[in-house]
């Protein structure tokens, strides 16, 4: 076991620097240019623009850049944004727990959901009830986010007044009336999102049931005896859930990478939005920091999805 | 009426013969107007009438509750010098404040400044090579400290400074700026300057405190404790800010001017996209002000119907136009394309420039994608009043294209394409991905059809069009195409930068990178002529003739004027929001109020 985590660990290490290579050549390859902006105003001279390029390094080529970039990394700095000229890590801790709040929480919902419907519709197959949850996932995974958020915006800003759909990370507010303010802005984002992945995960929970429900050791269950409920949670659910666990563990970068279309659409400052305001802006040290932060959590979850699954199901080691 | 009698007049204004009202109603009756006419009466020495203070009504401060923005674009920095675009510019502007500001006509407005330089006064030296700004007393930083002429002497050091990378560093750099006494200072220029209103003055003009960033000139400045947490001398004081997110503001119970501000606090939340921005402030009202609404009109009328706010628009210079190449895109000459050493081989034929003018329907363009939000225009330059051309037009005339086309010998070929020594009109027209762009693009295509002239579109992502990045091809600099169209922006409300961009020296090309800012290629011996002459030119007056003609000039070859466009913010019907084209939407902030 312990010799399968430290291969594992040392196997990431190369892989890490491949991606950060591929990353930075692409940013690097890309066009644009994170003072574009500054050459559509006249009152900024073309030479004041080439000083800033030539001050942050922007002129040396790629290889250099990336060996800058990659040694100042090794001692913990992740470099500034060209945008904000302040440091990169301050722009993501200050996402971080916005960020985590609101996908945590939609994942939370979309978990809430999927697993009772998805283990109750795969016990009673082919009933009304999981036709009408089958029919309700497939509408929720084909919806896009974008869509979805745009009608809940309509429906609940505009037309009830409800709820508001401009989301304010900092409340100015305290007590029950902070809880309140951020519960209200954070209903529409968080439905949004957990009825999206909450589509897509009971379809999963579902077969996963419905397989091992089909298993003799089930049957052997109801044979001694045992009521529906005990059969149902102690024995389908609990080994149906293995695969699932393995797959909400590899969802986890994904609430740290935040969501991208939601982020914009609600205006949440998360580390989705930072992100792509980033692109936008050609902001280099941060599209990379955040780029290769996700793509570390993804081999991490990976090998703790493979640990998950060991533990969860002894057949499998990792001799 | 001429020069001499215009002056003739001028002088019975100065004299009493003649009442300031009775010379502003004779220049509207020759054709002028009214702003144009009191710019020339203060440009002789007439108190100017720039944007009345008094219209403000509140008689405390405070009490207004908390004032809501909503930047669709978010701030990400708030050091003014440090700014990368507009919506940085607006960010900072809540805390720090100019010497002067431009109101709507284009005409001074003090802030920090005590009273506006003038020849009169003895302030602006009559030969053009100094100014000295006086400083209102009594004004103090947010943290207490005094506002003295060492921070302006610094404000100007600190910019110019290369190593400080300020963006503002072309204002500042070829200035001697001296302390006379703590409330006066005067600015040197090393050559006569008609336009002495740059530095210090409105969005550049943001002036830094000393005590704070006096240890970060230069090399250090990233590390300046007070880029992220801004002390001025503005309305507001800095309370919180998350960069591209965030600003947090609360009154400035010291504010130099009485009954100001009226909101005891302000912020601005960033993000998302320009419609649901409209939508949070016109529709739902969640929020007071909305900027920068670049949303088709028709969304904002329907938006405007339930009555929550209201579109204001505020037109400064800012100018969306199509250049006709005057370089050959098809031909490489020493590995650059639209070299100057070549003709464009359709638009270096007047009749071809002519006709393609008169195959583009401004009108249809305005009235049908712009709506309120631009003008049809035939001119280049659009503002302010004083140096707008009256003698130009424009007009939508197929029929009339085609017979100069006809004449000029482009004949129809099999294929409906005019052809002239196996020469075809066939045009690359490119511009950015925008959907009124794509829209007119469409436009131009269907009208140039039907004469015989064959349009291939081109839409470039705006990032990589809008780059200086000197090895895409796809830059408006590079203009590897036959046709392009782009709005250009006016920052302040003298034209000496603005139509700077169309001077023979300044052709964008290979030997200079491609950061010439004459990307038509276009060069005529005239302009270049009356370009350096209005740069020495003291007499207000003249110059203004000098930048009319210079207009006239460029829209009768290669440049091709479409729309006069607003800034366009979305307001709380309630708000009371002082606009201007000529500098930021928060220009004024001290003087934003609510009706009860």
């Amino acid at each position: 076991m312990a010799a399968h985590l430290v291969r594992r660990l040392l196997i990431a290490i190369p892989s890490r620097l491949g991606i950060s290579l591929i990353l930075f050549l692409i940013l690097a390859l890309a066009p644009g240019d994170p003072f574009g902006e500054l050459a559509t105003n006249p009152n900024v001279p073309p030479e004041v623009r080439m000083a800033l390029r030539a001050k942050f390094g922007l002129d040396d080529p790629i290889l250099v850049r990336y060996l800058r970039w990659l040694v100042a990394l090794a001692q913990g700095d992740w470099g500034f944004s060209f945008a904000s000229r302040i440091d990169v890590s301050t722009l993501i801790l200050q996402r971080v727990p916005t960020t985590l709040l609101v996908i945590g929480s939609s994942q939370v919902l979309a978990l809430g959901i999927a697993v009772p419907v998805g283990i109750y519709a795969a016990m009673r197959p082919y009933s009304l009830i999981d036709q009408v949850a089958n029919t309700l996932a497939f509408v929720g995974f084909s919806l896009p986010t974008f869509f979805t958020g745009l009608l809940f915006i309509l429906l609940f800003s505009i037309k009830l007044d409800w709820l508001p759909f401009v989301y304010n990370a900092d409340v100015q507010a305290s007590g029950w009336r902070w809880w309140w303010e951020h519960v209200r802005q954070a209903i529409m984002p968080v439905c949004v999102l957990g009825f999206f992945q909450a589509a897509s995960y009971t379809r999963y929970v579902r077969s996963a049931v419905l397989d091992v429900a089909r298993l003799d050791y089930v049957t052997t269950a109801r044979a001694k005896g045992l009521s529906d409920r005990t059969v149902t949670l102690r024995h389908v659910a609990r080994n149906a859930l293995i695969p699932v666990v393995t797959l909400v563990a590899l969802q986890m970068p994904a609430v740290f990478g935040g969501a991208i279309v939601t982020e914009q659409i609600f205006r949440v400052p998360g580390i989705g939005s930072l992100l792509i305001n980033a692109m936008l802006a050609n902001d280099t040290p941060v599209v990379m920091a955040v780029t290769f932060v996700f793509a570390c959590l993804v081999v991490l979850f990976n090998l703790i999805a493979d640990l998950l699954y060991g533990w969860l199901d002894p057949r499998i080691s990792f001799g | 009426m001429n020069e001499q009698g215009i002056r003739d007049l001028i002088d019975d204004v100065k004299d009493g013969r003649l009442s300031r009202r009775g010379f502003v109603g004779r220049m509207v009756a020759l054709g002028l107007s009214a702003p144009f006419a009191g710019t020339m009466l203060a440009a002789s020495g007439v108190a100017a009438q720039s944007y009345d203070r008094a219209t403000y009504a509140p008689t405390k401060a405070g009490g207004g509750g908390t004032l809501k923005l909503l930047w669709w674009q978010a701030p990400t920095l708030l050091n003014p010098h440090f700014a990368t675009g507009t919506k940085d510019q607006e960010g900072s502007r809540i805390f720090y404040e100019p010497l002067a500001a431009w109101d709507n006509d284009g005409n001074l407005v003090p802030i920090l400044a005590s009273e506006l330089p003038s020849v009169e006064n003895g302030l602006l030296a009559r030969d053009g090579l100094s100014v000295v700004w006086k400083l209102k007393p009594g004004v103090t930083w947010h943290d207490g400290k005094p506002f003295t002429a060492d921070d302006v002497v610094f404000t100007a050091q600190y910019a110019a400074d290369p190593a400080t990378a300020a963006v503002t560093l072309g204002s500042y750099k070829d200035l001697k700026v001296e302390k006379v006494d703590d409330l006066t200072v005067k600015i040197t220029f090393d050559k006569p300057t008609p336009f002495w209103a740059d530095a210090f003055v409105a969005t550049v003009g943001m002036i830094l405190p000393k005590h704070l960033f006096a240890d970060y000139i230069g090399g250090k400045s990233r590390d300046a404790p007070a880029n992220l947490a801004p002390v001025g001398t503005g309305p507001y004081r800095f309370v919180e800010f998350r960069p591209g997110d965030m600003i947090r503001g609360d009154r400035n119970p010291r504010y130099h001017l009485p009954n100001r501000p009226f909101f005891d606090a302000i912020e601005m939340k960033g993000g998302g996209d320009a419609v649901s921005a409209a939508r949070a402030v016109l529709q739902t009202g969640e929020y007071d002000c909305a900027w920068n609404l670049q949303v088709e009109d028709e969304v904002l009328k329907r938006l405007e119907a339930s009555g929550k706010g209201r579109v204001d628009l505020a037109y400064g210079g800012n100018t969306e136009f199509l250049l006709l190449n005057a370089a050959d895109p098809n031909v490489e000459v020493d590995g650059e394309r639209a070299s100057l050493k070549t003709k464009h081989f359709a638009f270096s034929d007047p009749a071809v420039r002519d006709a393609m003018k008169l195959l583009v329907d401004r009108a249809s363009v305005q009235q049908f994608i712009y709506g309120r939000t631009g003008r049809a225009t035939a001119n280049f330059l659009n503002g302010p009043e004083r140096f707008v051309s009256k003698a130009t037009s424009f007009a939508f005339d197929p029929a009339k294209a085609e017979a100069l086309l006809e004449a000029a010998g482009w004949k129809k070929g099999s294929d409906g394409v005019r052809a002239k020594d196996g020469k075809r009109l066939n045009f690359v027209y490119q511009t950015s991905i925008n959907a009124p762009r794509q829209k007119t693009q469409a436009i131009v295509k269907q009208a140039a059809q039907k004469a015989g002239i064959d349009i291939e579109i081109k839409s470039i992502p705006a990032t990589v069009f809008f780059s200086s990045d000197v090895a895409n091809p796809d830059t408006y600099p590079k203009f590897y195409a036959d046709m392009e169209m782009y709005t250009w922006n006016m920052t302040q409300p003298d034209p000496a930068v603005y139509m700077l961009q169309w001077a023979g020296w300044e052709v964008a090309q290979k030997e200079n990178k491609w950061q010439g800012r004459n990307i038509a290629r276009w060069q005529n011996g005239d302009y270049d002529k009356l370009y350096r002459a209005s740069q020495v030119e003291l007499d207000p007056v003249k110059r203004a003739a000098m930048y009319v003609a210079m207009n006239e000039l460029v829209v009768k070859d290669n440049v091709v004027p479409l729309l006069h466009r607003a800034q366009v913010n979305g307001f709380a019907t309630k708000l009371k929001a002082p606009q201007s084209g000529w500098d930021n939407t928060l220009w004024l902030l001290a003087d934003w109020y609510k009706d009860a």
